[in-house]
């Protein structure tokens, strides 16, 4: 059977199906505030923060929680405000701060899953909370059920506070001058981007996470050049790449969170050559 | 009723002055310039107007209808982000953000508003542009339109001529003065003292002695004169504070 044909009967099958839909939605919601995290140097945030997601995920393995976003989530949120807390004060502490509190985790959870392995195949566990593996292929309706409604209440967050998420990422103090509740906006961006990560364990892992983020945004400012453009383009190029990415996967078999990042990077130089040579849009 | 009253204002941070003692008042059509040396607390004299950052002690008493946002803000050029995708006309239109309030988009009269400061600061053929990829005066347009749409009233400027050349800062400098006389007040951090006495009506001097009268008293004044002479040997123009 050749890929095609391949695709079209896993198509079939709706484990592959629910994975499409959530690898899409995850795609969606993980573009939106890329540039924002690119540009307000968020981005190692986002990297600390996924750490953080997976010694939470370790923990509740570990526990045998059925329902483990039940508790990466707040985990997870709860660092995103502590990081941006001590982020604000002074940046060399702010930086320390976050290594700490990732590398920790990592090795935490590590240690755990070693301690007390769940199953015969501790690499196997580690390996596929690391990068995703095949847990796309295993969720159950419950998952992608809290998966919809994570990335709806994300993508809804964001449009409703489009124009002050610009703001206060182009010009901090003019926003705080003219009122605006900076602190708070900030607060949100760290609560959607802590959401974002758990999200996008499922797709890709917590180690590939940070990529899924930045480089469909790195990847649209080659291109465009005005906020809308740009954000409307990372989306778009992240749906797509997610959609590519899987369908390679299942075709040749390979790991689903490194083919879609892979094709991200593909995606990236595409666009970075094509800014190079002069065939920028508005 | 004064636009902006200081009183017995310390400014400083973490409860620390750098300045103190400062009484003055800005009135409508004013065109206030503070003047000082490097250090002497200018920025955060202005932070502090702007709502910042808290008085260390004293008060800010504002009148005549002005809100705290309601300050047309022009900051300096270092603190926006090179690289930032943006184009001129979302970043006029941000200067709307306050009028906004929690409404998720511009309304017709704000991109109206939008539209006509673009005009009026002659910009209107850059609003597709980029922001970064434009000139250093063309930016600080850009910036000036975003502070106008902020603003009916009193426009805060700090070191607006910074890092321009002396052509391009000729032409900013009449360009707000016309705002001036079409009765926008105008309080300007500004390290070119020439420029200060020329165009202010005002002038607020801080640094070890505080000053604060007419431009006329300032230059008649023993800190003036000693600044106006010293200042135009030594400063390095365009040189940003801090």
């Amino acid at each position: 059977m050749d890929g095609f044909g391949k695709i079209i009967f896993y198509l079939q099958y709706p484990f592959v199906r629910y994975a499409l839909i959530v690898g899409v939605l995850i795609a969606l919601c993980s573009s939106l505030l890329g540039v924002t995290l690119v540009l307000k140097r968020f981005s190692f945030i986002g990297d600390g923060l996924s750490h953080v997601a997976f010694g939470a995920m370790a923990v509740a393995s570990v526990l045998k929680i059925t329902n483990q976003t039940a508790l990466v989530l707040p985990v997870t949120v709860l660092c995103a405000v502590l990081l941006l807390r001590t982020g604000q004060n002074a940046r060399v502490k702010g930086d320390a701060a976050i290594a700490m509190i990732s590398v920790g985790a990592l090795a935490f959870g590590y240690l755990l899953m070693n301690i007390w392995p769940v199953s015969s195949n501790i690499s196997g566990d580690v390996c596929s909370t690391l990068f995703g593996s095949t847990s796309i292929l295993t969720l159950s309706a419950r998952d992608v059920r809290i998966c919809v409604i994570l990335s709806v209440i994300v993508i809804a967050l964001f449009l409703f506070f489009y124009h002050r998420i610009f703001d206060v990422t182009f010009d901090e103090n003019f926003a705080r001058s003219a009122g605006t509740h900076v602190d708070r906006y900030h607060l949100l961006i760290a609560v959607i981007i802590a959401v974002i990560i758990v999200l996008a364990m499922n797709l890709v892992g917590s180690l590939l996470i940070s990529a899924l983020v930045i480089f469909p945004a790195l990847s649209a400012m080659r291109i465009f050049k005005s906020f809308r453009s740009v954000t409307v383009c990372s989306a778009v190029l992240s749906v797509l790449s997610a959609l590519a990415g899987l369908f390679l996967s299942i075709a040749a078999a390979t790991p689903v969170g490194s083919t879609i990042v892979a094709v991200d990077v593909l995606v990236f130089f595409v666009c970075f050559l094509i800014g190079r040579f002069g065939l920028r849009a508005g | 009723m004064a636009l902006i009253t200081c009183k017995d204002l310390a400014v400083g941070y973490d409860g620390d002055a750098v300045v103190w003692g400062l009484n003055f008042e800005v009135r409508a059509g004013d065109y206030l310039c503070i003047v000082g040396e490097n250090g002497s607390g200018k920025s955060t004299l202005m932070r502090t107007l702007l709502h910042l950052q808290p008085p260390v002690s004293g008060e800010i008493l504002l009148g005549d209808g002005l809100t705290a946002g309601g300050i047309g803000y022009l900051p300096q050029q270092s603190s926006i982000q090179k690289d930032f995708p943006a184009s001129v006309r979302e970043i006029v239109l941000s200067g709307c953000q306050s009028r906004k309030g929690l409404r998720p988009w511009y309304n017709a009269a704000e991109r109206q508003l939008a539209s006509e400061t673009m005009e009026k600061l002659g910009i209107t053929k850059y609003a597709k542009r980029c922001f970064p990829e434009l000139s250093g005066g063309q930016q600080q347009r850009v910036l000036l339109a975003r502070a106008l749409c902020a603003t009916g009233k009193l426009l805060l400027l700090d070191e607006p001529t910074a890092g321009l050349d002396p052509g391009v800062t000729t032409q900013l400098y009449s360009l707000i003065e016309d705002l001036n006389r079409e009765g926008i007040t105008i309080i300007m951090i500004s390290h070119d003292i020439a420029a200060a006495v020329r165009f202010a009506s005002h002038i607020l001097h801080i640094g070890r002695t505080v000053f604060f009268g007419t431009r006329e008293q300032y230059e008649k004044s023993g800190v003036g004169r000693l600044f106006l002479a010293g200042t135009q040997e030594q400063e390095m123009p365009g040189r940003p504070e801090e």
